[in-house]
């Protein structure tokens, strides 16, 4: 059967990693590549590359960063961050990236998640989803309607279901009226591979995946689902990835700081999935 | 053998082949990244990857004039190797947007996964992850690999060969499907070796040692 997957990932500053990763003895511990030789060797099941290189002119490191990763690791390689147009995405899986992920522009173009799924396929285009717990619920409502002027053909339809989340965009900061789960769904349809769903409440606290955010998602769509934002034990990953109703249900769970910090290795974490009852890839005993 | 046996990884610009390239090298392979039939000819070895859209790469391999190649080096006694789309392509035929004829090597369809529910557990499409591939038959490949190993998928389509005697690897998915078929000089996976960590370094190991042999 299809495993549950484990992702690493590594936010990059100008070809550095950044938020610190302090687990390593004798590699540089800022070099993205040496990071990921790192994890591959653990047998992560796939690793993530977040560019937040705020300076445009310094944007084009990545390409090189990627390009030195896919040439020393052999794992799937997913990187996002700044990614604009069709021309980035193209360009990002030339300089060796498996996948590429969308998170701002696929939220002010509509369309360019139908245009590049009709061009690129479907299979390496990821959508990224920053998604908030709605506190105020006019003020959602009135952003919603601003919205829903902007973009009428794929505004969501507010009549028919009460929004829980609102999907924020430029790393976080700007909300943006729209519902969710809803757009998880629109995205979807729209030919998004898959999604990489963080939750702004819970990122960086360690506290646990927010379970009722990652469930209703995945209830909503029929493509994978990453759940981000809050992994800070086994046992929250494992909440995460539970198909079971209390569970989230999603296909792969990131994390960041549970590996950086050394707090437990990736073999070691998925041994203890594997004891609380999630299909995770060990290695093979008894082979031969 | 000193020499590094020569592999054609053919490019009809359907992606980045530089994990292919850097994996097949590791494996002790000369590997050379090329969309010239003469070269195709030559090599000792032939690799066909391919990630993107099926009747997109179909078209790009007949107008660079390499669905011929492809077709007198699945012919000869020269080793082959398709990846994904590349195992796609070798069948009869695929409904991937509208219907299009494959290389037609062997019989069958190549269709998408549909979505079902099973026990409340949907079927996402596409596939990815990684997955157990069961390996079957006495192909030249397989006498040195596990009889089962985990790899790396993405696709939404699969292959369904009419002659189940072609198939050498089967995989899980909500219902068992083919994730590797073979004839006596081809052999071809629905995974990704190049992205599967040890178990792919085996699987390019096999066909480095079956290049030489042959």
């Amino acid at each position: 059967m299809l495993t549950k997957r484990i992702i690493p990932c590594l936010d990059v500053d100008a070809g550095r990693v950044v938020k610190g990763v302090r687990y390593v003895d004798h590699v540089d511990a800022g070099d993205p590549v040496e990071v990921a030789r790192h994890y591959d060797e653990q047998e992560a099941d796939e690793i993530t590359f977040l560019d937040i290189t705020a300076s445009h002119e310094r944007r084009r490191i990545i390409f090189d960063v990627v390009s030195r990763t896919a040439e020393s690791v052999f794992m799937p390689l997913t990187v996002g961050g700044g990614v604009r147009e069709i021309q980035d995405i193209r360009d990002l899986l030339n300089a060796g990236a498996d996948k590429v992920s969308v998170m701002t522009a696929a939220v002010e173009k509509p369309d360019l998640i139908v245009e590049a799924a009709q061009k690129i396929g479907s299979a390496n285009l990821l959508v990224a989803i920053d998604a908030k717990r709605i506190d105020n619920y006019d003020e959602f409502l009135s952003r919603a309607r601003k919205h829903k002027r902007k973009f009428p053909s794929t505004a969501v339809d507010l009549e028919s279901e009460l929004a829980h989340w609102e999907v924020y965009t430029h790393g976080g900061r700007i909300p943006t009226g729209i519902s969710a789960v809803g757009y998880a769904r629109r995205m979807a349809q729209n030919g998004a591979g898959e999604l990489l769903l963080t939750s702004m409440d819970r990122d960086g606290t360690k506290s646990g995946y927010d379970l009722a955010l990652v469930r209703s998602v995945v209830d909503a769509v029929n493509i994978p689902v990453i759940a981000s934002g809050g992994g800070g034990s086994p046992e929250s990953l494992a909440a995460a990835l539970d198909d079971s109703p209390g569970g989230g249900g999603a296909q792969a769970a990131l994390a960041a700081s549970i590996f950086h910090f050394g707090e437990i290795t990736v073999p070691a974490l998925k041994e203890r999935l594997f004891e609380l009852g999630i299909p995770v890839r060990r290695a093979l005993v008894g082979n031969n | 053998m000193n020499q590094r046996p020569s592999i054609a990884l053919i490019d009809y610009g359907a992606g980045n082949l530089k994990s292919v390239a850097k994996a097949l090298d590791r494996s002790g392979l000369k590997v050379e990244v090329t969309s010239a039939s003469e070269k195709v000819a030559k090599a000792d070895g032939v690799v066909l990857p391919g990630v993107g859209a099926f009747a997109d790469a179909m078209g790009k391999l007949r107008d660079l004039r390499l669905d011929e190649s492809v077709r007198s080096a699945l012919d000869s006694s020269r080793p082959y190797l398709g990846l994904c789309l590349g195992l796609q392509l070798l069948f009869e035929e695929s409904s991937e947007h509208g219907s299009t004829r494959g290389l037609e090597y062997f019989r069958g369809q190549v269709t998408r996964f549909e979505e079902i529910a099973e026990n409340s557990v949907k079927r996402r499409v596409p596939h990815i992850g990684w997955n157990l591939v069961h390996f079957r038959g006495s192909h030249p490949m397989l006498r040195n690999l596990p009889d089962k190993d985990y790899f790396y998928f993405v696709h939404s389509y699969r292959a369904v060969p009419d002659d189940k005697e072609v198939i050498v690897g089967v995989s899980d998915y909500q219902e068992q499907f083919v994730s590797a078929v073979a004839s006596e000089t081809c052999f071809a996976a629905q995974f990704h070796p190049e992205k599967s960590q040890a178990a792919g370094r085996r699987l390019l190991d096999a066909f480095a040692s079956w290049v030489r042999e042959a």
